[in-house]
Formats: structure tokens, C-alpha cells, sequence
């Protein structure tokens, strides 16, 4: 007799609100139903169900073939992956705290990410882990690792903000013929104000398009993850104390990089701030500066700035990691400096 | 009185010259391409280390349709490469760069894959394919299929985190896959007593808790006996196993290492155990071929060798352009916006 689905993986079947990590729970669990070649592997993902309880249940239903807990060696077993997608597998590796995956760096950038232009075929495989700051978790518990992949070609790299994103992106992710990095905004895996019903069809979210979560005319703002809430938060301040109108665009993927949405709306609002919450120097505002300096010089009536956090280690302390971070109040006053330029 | 044959008849003992005769030929093709300047980038021999390979390969399922055994071969195991289906033609293109080779031009020498045939080509760090060749062999597993893999690397990638992880991975997995480990006493010029405290890596085995088993690599019927022995266990269920295979690198890491670091001497002493002579007089010697028949093999491996290369000289190198191609499997990546006829940042 078939095992019956966990009752907390129905949610969206019941037509009940959920949060985001319960948004890619179900995703995980539905590709899985899907697809036979979708399998797991990551550390503790089995018998425990995941540090964050992600794939909870998922070993009692799928079995011990399709929910590996591994040593704990994440080079080995997102290697084990990579071969297993070479042989018509599609792994989907958990890194338990996405600061871990540094061991993984070599056969993600060195074989991974070549594979496909190489002529080994494509690796079809999704890495994806808890990544951010905010919980007290200090240096090896905090990392948003984007940066150190974003300059690797052939990688995809995926960051949702909302549940419904997390769930549609994670199917298209597991989907996609190209290796991606999904990461998760542990700080958002709970939050309470995330919790949506979602569309109970199987829809996915493409990779590679920026939404926009709120139109403006006055100032763009680029950003991705945890920060799109403190954007939002900051713009609906400006809008009712400065009566300025703030138009934001969540990113969503980050490679490959959405740069027509970039420029189509720094062309509409003249006026460009970048937010995001990895640290400053080579964080992706970086990048997108220099997209819009090719592509939109002429249309641009100031500079572009950039709110992001401080170049150090993530610190423990609360007091500390709360000024490491960036605040909704440096969103605010970033934005009201660029609006008064 | 003849030696056992270990089962083969006397068509297979010849294959296997044969097969030897094809990588010395090979590779010593390329020595002449690379004199002539058709060479792109570095040229690896693997004099002395010929039987490794061929005996290996020799030993497993070699089918054409995906569902035979799974080799990762190494630069000086172009050998289990050609037993594998692995074309001379393709060897050379892959040699010279040229937009016909396997990978188009992006990839070096034995650095190509053939997924039906069942090989999957090496990157340059080898403990990698350690990993790779885990989770190919846990597809087999888990998925029920009568398939092994065999993964080939040197002593010096037997240092590497990598190593360690892929093969910790597969022996608690029990993956189907089999370990080669090339012990040519040099990792470029370092020797495997500084690559090692063990004086063999059999005895790595233990803490993995994996059978291993050293071999003769000049010898090439103890190669196939030991690999043939391996993979029944392996295929009956045993996991994951390693064989050490002994000899001696007699070049220099690639053509452009004088190998200045080893005493002379040693290599001459080690020119006596040269595989291919070896295993030539025990043809001979057990009358398992006739000196005519030898001398046919070596003619005609000579000469496959040679209407290759000049198949692969005539041929096109890649179109410059093409370097933008197949990044990903579905996004186009922008050709440099300055090499455009009207040079224009705001349209690439």
C-alpha cells in the first residue's frame, strides 16, 4: 500500500494559507510526484526531515533511494550529484546551512558549471539551502553566497522573496536542463506576513524575469530576497511622508541576470538605487551599475547608490549584526538622498 | 608449459596486444604531430603504463547503448578510452583543437564523453571524478541496473579532499564502482612518499572500509585478472572496491618536463619491465600468437594511427565566434559588443 501524503503538505490543496518554507516543501514534494528521476540528498534531510524540517516526512513516503542522507561532505555528495545527473537523474542537493557549500566549490565551478559547455550534456541539478542573516547565527550560520557563484558562466542562481516565487521557482529550478543555485532567506522561511494561499494548479515561475512588486515613477529600486520586505517597507514610507513614488523590482534570479527590467524601469523613474544584504564590495550592485552605465547613461538624472551590508564576517552579537545588516532606515534615507539629488 | 589463459582464447590474449600496440602508436603519433606544431597545448605519454588501462577495460562490459559499464579514464589511460569505443580519429582531433573533436574545441585531449558507449571524460582535477563516477554508480543502484563504473587517477589526486569524500560517499552508499588508483610514483615531480605516509595505497582501504588489491601494472593479464575478480564482486552487490596499480612514469609529466628529477638509472632499470615487451614474449613464449600475426598488429595500429592523424590535420579548427555557444542549455550569452560592425554599448 502506498504511503499517504503528510498531511502538512496539503495545505495549498486545502486552499490554506502557507509560509514560504512550506511553499517549497510542497514544491520539493510535487516535482517529486512528477518526475521518478527528482531525489534528494543533503545532511540530515531524511530521518530528521532537514535542520529547518524542509523535506519533514518526505523519507517515510519516498523511501531511502529518493531521500539520501549523506556524509557530511558537501563536495562529495554535490559531486555524487553531478554524476547522477549525467545519468538521467535530476538531484536536488541540500546544503544545510548554504555557508557550508564552500567544499562543493570546486565541482560547481571547476565541473558543474562547465559540464554543458564542455560537451559532457547538461547537469540538471538544483542546489539549494538556507542562506541570510537577521537570526543571530553568526559567521557560519548567516553567509548569502550569490556572490561567489555569480561570476561562474553556466550557473543559474535563484533567491525567491515570497512564497509564491519560492514555490514557482523552485519547480522551475528542478525543471531547468542548467545546474541552479536556490537560495533561501531563512529569515523569510517562517515570517508570518509571507503566509499566502497559493494558486493550488502546478504553476511554475520562469527563471530569469524580475517582477516588479510596486510601480513608481520617482526612483527604481533593485533588489532580491529579505530586502524587497525593507524596500517595500521604506517606499511606503515615501510615499506618505515625502510623496515620492518609489517603483521596486525583485530580481528573483539573479543569473542570468534580468537586465531589461533594470533598465526599462531606471529609464521610466531617471533615478537608481541598488539594495541588497550581502556584503558591499562585489555585491551584485556592482554589476547592475555598470548594465545600467551601458545601457541607460543618458537617461540617468543621479547617481546610482547602493545600500547593502558592511564589509565584514556576519557577527554574532545582535547589536552588531543588527548595524551589519541593512535596515528599512537605510533604505529610507539612501532613497530620500536620491530623490532630493 | 603454456600460462592459464584466464579464459580468454587466443583472440582476446591478441586483443589486448593489439590494444596496447594502439596506445603506444597513438601517442607516439603525437609526439611527431606536436614536433610539426599541430598540437594545441601540452602532450602526456604514458610509457610504462599502457597495460594499466587495457587490462583494466579489458576486464569490464563494454556495450554501445548505454546500458554497459561506465569508465572514467585518465590522460595515461587513452588505452581503456579506445576499448571503450573512443575513437583514434576523435583522440586526435581533441589533440589538435579542432571543431570537429568531441567538444568542439573546448576541451583537451582524452577530456570527452560518449554517455551510450559509457565513458565519461576526466577534469583536470582527478580526485573530482571520484564524486562523478559515485553518483553515476548510485544511479545504478539505486535505479536496479546491472551496471559498474571504474574511475582511474593518479597517486597525487589520492591527496585531494575530493578523493576522500567521493570515495567515503561511495563506500557507505555502496556504490558498484571500482578504483583505480595509477601509482606511477609521481604526481609531476612530486614523489608519492610526499603524497603519502603509507607505503601502499591498499592500505587506505581499511578506513573506508572497502576491499583493495595491489597489481603488476606493466603485467596486463594481472591487471584484467585483478579487475575481472573486482568487478564480479562488485556487480554481485560488494560495493566499492580499489585496485593499486604499480609501475613507473618513464616521461616527464607532459613533453615539456625534462624529468630531471628522477635518477636515470631508475628509468632504465624500469625500460626492462616495458609492458608491451613483456607481454610480447609471453605471446611468443606460449605460442598464444605467431611473430607474423605480432608483426601485422604493429603494422596495422601503426598505420590506423597515422590515416587518422592525417584525417584530423586536414580538418577545420572552430570558428571564433562559436566560444559564445552552449553555456547554458537555453540562454544566449552577447558576442562582445565591440566586435559588432557598428560598435554600440546600448545595443549588445
Amino acid at each position: 500500500m502506498d504511503p499517504e501524503t503528510p498531511e502538512h503538505l496539503l495545505k495549498t490543496k486545502r486552499g490554506e494559507p502557507v509560509t514560504m518554507l512550506e511553499a517549497i516543501s510542497e514544491a520539493l514534494f510535487e516535482e517529486m510526484i512528477r518526475d521518478e528521476s527528482v531525489f534528494l540528498m543533503g545532511e540530515d534531510i531524511g530521518v530528521y526531515g532537514g535542520a529547518f524540517k524542509v523535506t519533514r516526512d518526505f523519507l517515510s513516503f519516498f523511501g531511502e533511494n529518493r531521500v539520501i542522507d549523506t556524509p557530511i561532505a558537501e563536495g562529495g555528495f554535490t559531486g555524487a550529484a553531478a554524476g547522477a545527473a549525467h545519468m538521467g537523474l535530476r538531484p536536488v542537493v541540500e546544503i544545510q546551512f548554504m555557508d557550508f557549500i564552500s567544499p562543493a566549490y570546486d565541482v560547481i565551478t571547476n565541473y558543474i558549471a562547465t559540464s554543458n559547455y564542455r560537451g559532457a550534456g547538461p547537469q540538471p541539478l538544483v542546489i539549494r539551502g538556507p542562506v541570510g542573516g537577521g537570526n543571530r547565527g553568526g559567521p557560519f550560520h548567516s553567509q548569502n553566497v550569490e556572490m561567489a557563484f555569480f561570476h561562474t558562466p553556466g550557473l543559474k542562481i535563484v533567491y525567491p522573496s515570497t512564497a509564491r516565487d519560492a514555490k514557482g521557482l523552485l519547480k522551475a529550478s528542478i525543471r531547468d536542463d542548467n545546474p541552479v543555485i536556490f537560495e533561501e532567506h531563512k529569515g523569510l522561511y517562517r515570517a508570518p506576513s509571507l503566509r499566502e494561499v497559493l494558486p493550488d494548479d502546478d504553476y511554475v515561475v520562469p527563471l530569469g524575469e524580475a517582477r516588479i512588486v510596486r510601480e513608481g515613477t520617482d526612483i527604481t529600486i533593485v533588489t532580491y530576497g529579505s530586502m524587497v520586505h525593507k524596500s517595500v517597507e521604506a517606499a511606503e514610507t515615501m510615499e506618505t511622508e515625502d510623496g515620492v513614488s518609489v517603483e521596486i523590482v525583485d530580481l528573483r534570479t539573479l543569473l542570468p541576470l534580468d537586465e531589461d527590467a533594470i533598465v526599462e524601469s531606471v529609464k521610466k523613474t531617471n533615478k537608481l538605487l541598488v539594495v541588497h544584504e550581502d556584503t558591499r564590495t562585489g555585491g551584485i550592485a556592482g554589476e547592475i551599475a555598470i548594465r545600467v552605465s551601458e545601457k541607460a547613461f543618458e537617461w540617468l538624472d543621479g547617481p546610482i547608490l547602493r545600500v547593502t551590508a558592511i564589509d565584514a564576517p556576519v557577527p554574532y552579537s545582535g547589536s552588531l549584526e543588527d548595524y551589519f545588516l541593512p535596515q528599512t532606515d537605510d533604505v529610507l534615507k539612501a532613497a530620500r538622498y536620491l530623490a532630493a539629488y | 608449459m603454456s600460462e592459464p589463459t584466464l579464459g580468454l582464447e587466443r583472440a582476446g590474449l591478441q586483443d589486448l596486444y593489439r590494444s596496447l600496440c594502439l596506445t603506444r602508436a597513438a601517442e607516439e603519433r603525437l609526439e611527431l604531430l606536436q614536433k610539426q606544431g599541430h598540437v594545441t597545448g601540452g602532450l602526456y605519454r604514458s610509457l610504462g603504463q599502457e597495460a594499466g588501462a587495457v587490462g583494466a577495460a579489458y576486464a569490464l562490459r563494454r556495450r554501445t547503448d548505454g546500458t554497459g559499464d561506465m569508465l572514467c579514464h585518465t590522460i595515461r589511460a587513452a588505452g581503456a578510452l579506445f576499448l571503450f569505443g573512443g575513437e583514434l580519429i576523435d583522440y586526435f582531433r581533441q589533440y589538435m583543437a579542432k571543431g570537429t573533436s568531441p567538444t568542439r574545441g573546448r576541451e583537451a585531449n582524452v577530456h570527452w564523453f560518449d554517455f551510450q558507449k559509457g565513458f565519461v571524460g576526466p577534469v583536470s582535477p582527478l580526485g573530482t571524478m571520484i564524486e562523478i563516477m559515485a553518483g553515476m554508480t548510485l544511479s545504478f543502484r539505486v535505479r536496479g541496473e546491472d551496471r559498474i563504473g571504474i574511475v582511474f587517477y593518479g597517486d597525487g589526486a589520492s591527496s585531494t579532499g575530493a578523493w576522500h569524500e567521493g570515495l567515503n560517499f561511495a563506500a557507505v552508499q555502496r556504490c558498484p564502482m571500482i578504483l583505480i588508483v595509477e601509482n606511477n610514483q609521481w604526481a609531476f615531480s612530486t614523489p608519492t612518499s610526499k603524497n603519502t605516509r603509507v607505503s601502499s595505497f591498499t592500505e587506505k582501504g581499511p578506513g573506508y572500509g572497502i576491499d583493495t588489491e595491489a597489481v603488476d601494472g606493466t603485467d596486463v593479464l594481472a591487471v584484467f585478472d585483478a579487475v575481472r575478480r573486482a568487478a564480479l564482486q562488485v556487480r554481485s552487490g560488494g560495493g566499492t572496491h580499489m585496485i593499486e596499480l604499480n609501475y613507473f612514469r618513464r616521461k616527464g609529466h607532459a613533453q615539456h618536463d625534462p624529468q630531471d628529477y628522477v635518477d636515470p638509472v631508475v628509468i632504465r632499470a624500469w625500460e626492462k619491465k616495458d609492458p608491451l615487451d613483456l607481454y610480447r614474449s609471453r605471446l611468443l613464449h606460449n605460442e598464444w600468437a605467431s611473430e607474423e600475426e605480432l608483426m601485422v598488429i604493429e603494422e596495422q595500429t601503426f598505420e590506423e594511427c597515422r590515416v587518422a592523424a592525417e584525417a584530423a590535420i586536414a580538418e577545420p579548427y572552430p570558428e571564433g565566434s562559436e566560444a559564445v555557444l552552449g553555456v547554458y542549455t537555453d540562454v544566449a550569452m552577447p558576442h562582445p559588443w565591440t566586435r559588432s560592425n557598428s560598435p554600440d554599448p546600448t545595443l549588445a
